[in-house]
């Protein structure tokens, strides 16, 4: 499959300010976090979830999104937020706790809400699947071919939530597709020690629906199978299952101390960093020379740069704002 | 001869029913999805006739996968439909709670308020059938305790109907909590409170107003739903005996009318709080904290309740008819903290 070079571009550069996005704020949750670790210190407190690595699974399918398509996110959702086009101002002083925040400092990072991109995130594992099915039930009903995606880590595949999600869209024949992000590590335990069938795509025949796997944590391959199962279900073809084997470069969470995870595990995941990957596609099939790269580079990091300066030149919510919004006038 | 034109008496689920229908018709975008809705009308009527006026795509049955349903009806409402998900009974919440408190309840505050739920959840409460502890349970301050859902529980077929017609108008998520023994079942003991005047066209009755069903000044009861029903009988009892008891019903659990019962209290000096659900953390002792904090120095005798003492619902009919409120027990608690 030919990918469009607009497409490759658009994928490093999501990619390229996710991970700088992740990369500012693992800084700036440490800050007062330090030499004892507090979790609620600092201006970021509060767990943090960061996706360091898994940025393909979000670009691949993202590309092929419109804002009017749904995506629902897990308690690990930068980098979601970022490709569906969240807000990137809004979005950062809402995890700065900050009034001019997405939610008015009241979700926090776990809770990000951009109706304006269709886009919401939530804290419980599998809690997302049906509410990316209301997203296309009702599409279905008024008539649109609008498709909605879920990402999910691999520990929720075992949850209840996906199994009567996908019963439900493939009784109902809905456009929907669930990204399982095998990221190897339920916090702690591992998916073979979790996780009875060796690949989650392959609980889509017991639906009756597609499934497909990409290995290697590849944007490209991510791109391709994405094109596959978007095009398949927009055109009410049927949901598709995609799971994609990622990398999580971070803890499970900030201050997480990682002893589950084998000395080197990390390090070596970095030395197939996808981002680094496709930089040196492009640069080999000649799309691009080295110093455009790092001129487009530069451009999104100072995107993220403004989105930071703006979350923490933003004010605090009143104290009394807490009481405001439980309910709609 | 002259004829006066008679009031036309629905039960309960017709006027539930007539509520979503009209609404329905109305608004394409209203539509019912839950267990049994479809062919059965809900297994205690409340969509029946529902399926043949707007067809399967309207009223959709659902697999038994709450968690699914009704998370989708919050993706749905989150996209400007106005969803109602009816869950069989109460008793069944603990199997998609996470979708109901932690979402539903939760994603309108969490967004500050850019995403809107306006969305009806329908669930079937109460006991007085013998149909044991997890088929019998009257919730009510399970959700009402939780931030976020505006929970209703009417009484009268008048006020099913004008409140359901509130709660799918309202844009945000409503708990629509329904006495089974309340919809004017054939196949249950008919009680005459579930069967009333119901007018054709389409009204509404405010979510957040308790009704004062008899006016009184020697007592206040606050009851609701059968707890209500109990009281007034309890009241023509009382009243025989020249004891003037003022019957609350409060209809809606969340808000709460604080207004309407300190009013009385100031009247009545007395209160007394029947609930069918359990005593300890509920609403008896909302209602009673709310009185002790306004209108403590208003009372001649300290504040009485009579609830579900702390048990699960037994199955016997005499242990259950022991442990659920009536109209006996009503009479007497009310007699002895007169007299006290």
């Amino acid at each position: 499959m030919e990918i469009p070079k607009e497409k490759l571009i658009w994928m490093y550069e999501t990619m390229v300010k996710s991970r700088y996005f992740e990369e500012q704020m693992e800084q700036a949750y440490m800050e007062g976090k330090a030499p004892a670790f507090n979790i609620g210190a600092g201006p970021v407190p509060g767990e943090m979830h960061l996706s360091n690595g898994q940025e393909p699974a979000a670009v691949g399918i993202c590309a092929h999104l419109t804002d009017d398509d749904t995506v629902t996110s897990p308690h690990r959702p930068h980098h979601h937020a970022i490709a569906k086009g969240v807000d990137l101002k809004k979005m950062t002083a809402e995890i700065f706790g900050k009034v001019t925040g997405l939610g008015k400092g009241k979700g926090g990072h776990m809770h990000l809400f951009d109706p304006s991109v269709k886009f919401s995130c939530g804290g419980i594992v599998g809690a997302g699947i049906p509410h990316a099915v209301g997203a296309v039930l009702t599409a279905k009903k008024r008539g649109t071919d609008d498709v909605a995606v879920a990402f999910i880590g691999e520990g929720a595949a075992n949850s209840g939530a996906f199994h009567e999600s996908l019963n439900l869209a493939a009784l109902w024949n809905l456009p929907l597709i669930v990204v399982v992000e095998d990221n190897k590590y339920g916090i702690s335990v591992t998916k073979e020690s979790s996780t009875a069938v060796e690949s989650n795509d392959l609980r889509a025949p017991a639906y009756g629906i597609a499934g497909e796997k990409v290995k290697d944590n590849d944007p490209m391959a991510m791109y391709e199978a994405s094109k596959r199962a978007v095009e398949r279900t927009r055109a009410g073809e049927g949901p598709a299952i995609i799971e994609i084997e990622t990398y999580r470069y971070l803890g499970h969470f900030q201050g997480d101390p990682e002893l589950y995870r084998p000395e080197g595990e990390a390090d070596s995941l970095r030395e197939k960093d996808p981002i680094i990957r496709l930089k040196n596609y492009m640069l080999e099939q000649n799309l691009y020379t080295e110093e455009e790269l790092t001129e487009r580079e530069e451009t999104v990091k100072n995107e993220v740069d403004q989105a930071f300066e703006f979350a923490r030149n933003s004010a605090d919510p009143a104290p009394e704002d807490a009481l405001q919004d439980v309910f709609a006038e | 001869m002259e004829t006066t034109k008679k009031e036309r008496m629905l039960t309960g689920n017709k006027a539930m029913a007539e509520a979503i229908a009209q609404e329905m018709e109305k608004n394409p975008e209203v539509f019912v999805l839950g267990e049994d809705v479809g062919k059965y009308g809900g297994i205690f009527g409340s969509t029946e006739g529902l399926l043949g006026k707007f067809g399967p795509d309207r009223v959709m049955d659902t697999p038994i996968s709450e968690t699914a349903f009704i998370g989708a009806a919050i993706g749905a409402a989150a996209e400007g439909m106005r969803p109602i998900a009816e869950l069989m009974f109460v008793d069944f919440h603990g199997v998609c709670m996470d979708q109901i408190y932690n979402h539903m309840a939760k994603i309108p505050y969490m967004s500050g308020g850019n995403v809107k739920l306006p969305m009806v959840l329908t669930t079937a409460v109460g006991g007085g059938y013998n149909d044991a502890a997890q088929h019998s349970q009257t919730l009510y301050s399970s959700f009402a305790h939780l931030p976020g859902m505006k929970v209703v529980a009417p009484t009268t077929p008048y006020d099913i109907k004008g409140m359901m017609t509130s709660a799918i108008r309202d844009d945000n998520p409503v708990v629509f909590m329904f006495h089974k023994s309340l919809q004017g079942l054939g196949w249950m003991d008919l009680i005459e409170a579930s069967v009333g005047h119901v007018p054709e066209e389409s009204y509404t009755v405010p979510l957040g107003k308790a009704k004062v069903m008899r006016e009184g000044k020697d007592v206040t009861i606050v009851g609701i739903q059968m707890m209500t029903v109990y009281a007034l009988e309890a009241a023509n009892k009382l009243a025989k005996e020249g004891i003037d008891a003022e019957v609350i019903d409060l209809r809606s659990l969340v808000p709460l009318d604080r207004e309407t019962i300190i009013h009385s209290v100031q009247k009545t000096h007395n209160l007394l709080v029947v609930d069918e659900d359990y005593r300890s953390y509920g609403m008896t002792a909302e209602v009673s904290a709310v009185v002790a904090e306004e209108a403590l120095y208003d009372l001649e005798h300290p504040i009485k309740r009579l609830a579900i003492p702390d048990v699960p619902i037994p199955y016997s009919r005499p242990m259950e008819n022991y442990v659920i409120p009536n109209a006996d027990a009503i009479y007497k608690q009310v007699k002895a903290m007169i007299s006290e």
